[in-house]
């Protein structure tokens, strides 16, 4: 059966979720096409980071399907899904604190071929270059932001899932961690974006989700934003 | 000279000093082996002594019953004892890992009180000889002292291992990933690495080198159920005063124990069965978390 999702990259349908006995995804369905850079908005609590987690497959419990180049994830173990190509960059970064700049860099394995080199993820954080030999988290919170994106990269990972990126952070590194998901997107990377900037997300992002509670329950193009902007107030109260 | 000034005859210090060496590099290996084993499991590994005497029947065993020396044993018992850690590790330990120290704690505990029961059932508790393998008998005058070759190959042996686990640890990719997992599994695990597997070879390699202490154990204490009962204490106390979980921290506090037990002989021989002790307190006291432990 042919529907309007089939050939995306990543197909969520009916996603539900749990952390123990709270049940935190109540059917989400999404899908990601190969190339877009797709932003999931929503207040805080609605499930968003659950959501991500969910296609990682580091939350408690999951049901429902996730589908990634077709290929049903659902019940795959979170390394092996990472190995299927699928790349994840926490909210609260995950720098690790006994490793250095360089060895947090090189951390994550290649899964495929085509990640980035290096030097290229240099000339994205020319930051980083500077500080290789730092301990991990003694890098600012922006250079904390650039290895995490930094270092995903590197894996050859065609699908980035990016949770709040800007959060926190000073209006020039926004701006800069802005410049490099188009750039990423340029190069092909497909990337579904976790955001509460929605400011932010209008410069990037091609389509929306607003999800509340565990389910979606608006979706809308880059085109149609200026129609959506009461829904979207209505929404997160922003 | 110092040592006549003192009223000590040089050759009972160094011969002091020696013995500590050699106590040291056991307890380095031990409770090096202990921290790897908490860093990564999160467990507190009680049957390690028991481990370590297996190690050193593993070496009885290969020599009585198939005729292979000690060189071979040396790599043949650290794997076989490891390969047994891992299939303990699968049975058992990976189903403790969300729960409180408290339950690995009994559990390799009970572990450890079968093993050397069924030990001390077949072979008593006398010790069993095991003769140093012939190219390390004899020793070598030094003039101020005589030093026997086996117990400088154990000092070196041991040193040499512990370096190497260190740099492996420290220094490679490999360490990196063990220190990631360390801090955040989950998150190694979904960039692709298969956290599990990681653990389980981990504490088979903690066994591994508890093994290997054994093997080397042997011919200096001989072969006997115990051996790792009255040693284990000790080591424990050891890794207190070094602090869980940091890997130069085992090897310095290990080695320096066993110096710091040496020279007490021989200036207050009554209190050398209790200074590792003391020192203990005195650490608790002041530095709960360890000498070289992280306080958080
Ligand atoms: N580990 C956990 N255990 C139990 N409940 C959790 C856990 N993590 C999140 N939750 C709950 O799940 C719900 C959704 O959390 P989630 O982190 O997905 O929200 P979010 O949309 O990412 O919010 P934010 O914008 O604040 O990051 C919240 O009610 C939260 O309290
Ligand atoms: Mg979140």
């Amino acid at each position: 059966m042919l529907d309007r999702t089939s050939g995306s990259l990543l197909e969520i349908s009916d996603l539900q979720a749990w952390y123990g006995e709270s049940h935190i995804l109540h059917g989400a369905t999404l899908h990601v096409n190969a190339g877009e850079v797709v932003t999931l908005l929503g207040r805080n609590g609605a499930g968003k980071t659950t959501t991500l987690k969910s296609v990682m497959g580091i939350v408690g419990k999951r049901t429902g399907s996730v589908r990634f180049e077709g290929r049903e994830l659902i019940n795959a173990s979170s390394n092996a899904i990472a190995r299927a190509g699928i790349a994840f960059c926490p909210e609260e970064r995950g720098i690790f604190a006994s490793l250095d700049v360089e060895e947090n860099l090189m951390l994550p394995p290649q899964v495929r071929a085509g990640g980035l080199s290096r030097e290229q993820i240099f000339d994205l954080f020319p930051n980083l270059r500077e500080r290789l030999r730092s301990q991990g988290t003694k890098l600012s919170g922006g250079e904390q932001q650039m290895l995490a994106i930094g270092r995903i990269l590197r894996t050859g990972a065609r699908l980035l899932l990016l949770d709040e990126p800007t959060e926190g952070l000073a209006p020039v590194i926004i701006q800069q961690i802005g410049n490099t998901i188009r750039k990423l997107k340029e190069q092909g990377f497909t990337i579904l974006l976790v955001e509460q900037n929605f400011r932010f997300a209008s410069t990037v992002a091609d389509r929306y989700y607003i999800m509340e509670h565990g389910k979606i329950v608006e979706q809308f193009a880059n085109s149609e934003l200026s129609k959506k902007l009461d829904t979207l107030h209505e929404y997160l109260g922003v | 000279m110092i040592f006549d000034l003192l009223g000590v005859p040089p050759q009972a210090l160094f011969g002091q000093l020696l013995l500590g060496l050699i106590n040291g590099s056991f307890y380095a290996l031990l409770s090096l082996g202990l921290a790897v084993i908490f860093g990564m499991l999160n467990i507190i590994n009680f049957a390690h002594g028991a481990q370590y005497m297996l190690g050193a029947f593993c070496a009885y065993f290969l020599l009585q019953f198939a005729g292979i020396n000690y060189w071979l044993a040396l790599i043949i018992a650290p794997i076989v004892v490891g390969a047994f850690g891992i299939v303990l590790e699968r049975l058992f330990l990976k189903h403790l890992y969300k729960l409180d120290h408290l339950y690995g704690l009994l559990l390799t505990f009970g572990i450890a009180l079968i093993l050397e029961g069924i030990f001390r059932r077949y072979f008593g508790s006398s010790g069993i000889p095991y003769s140093p393998p012939q190219l390390l008998t004899g020793g070598y005058n030094l003039g101020f002292m005589y030093l026997p070759k086996y117990r400088a190959w154990v000092v070196i042996c041991s040193l040499t291992v512990c370096l190497l686990t260190w740099f492996m640890i420290e220094k490679t990719r490999l360490g990196a990933y063990l220190r990631a997992a360390t801090e955040n599994p989950t998150l190694v695990r979904a960039f692709g690495i298969n956290v599990p597997r990681m653990i389980t070879l981990t504490y088979g390699f903690g066994v591994g080198l508890a093994a290997l202490a054994g093997v080397m154990a042997a011919p200096i204490y001989n072969v006997s159920p115990q051996m790792g009962a009255s040693l284990i204490i000790v080591v424990f106390a050891v890794v207190v005063i070094g602090g869980m979980g940091s890997i130069m921290g085992a090897i310095v506090t290990g080695f320096s124990l066993g110096i710091i037990e040496g020279l007490t002989k021989v200036f207050f021989p009554q209190a050398s069965n209790t200074v590792i002790f003391v020192i203990m307190v005195i650490v608790l006291l002041t530095r709960p978390a360890g000498l070289f432990g992280r306080t958080t």
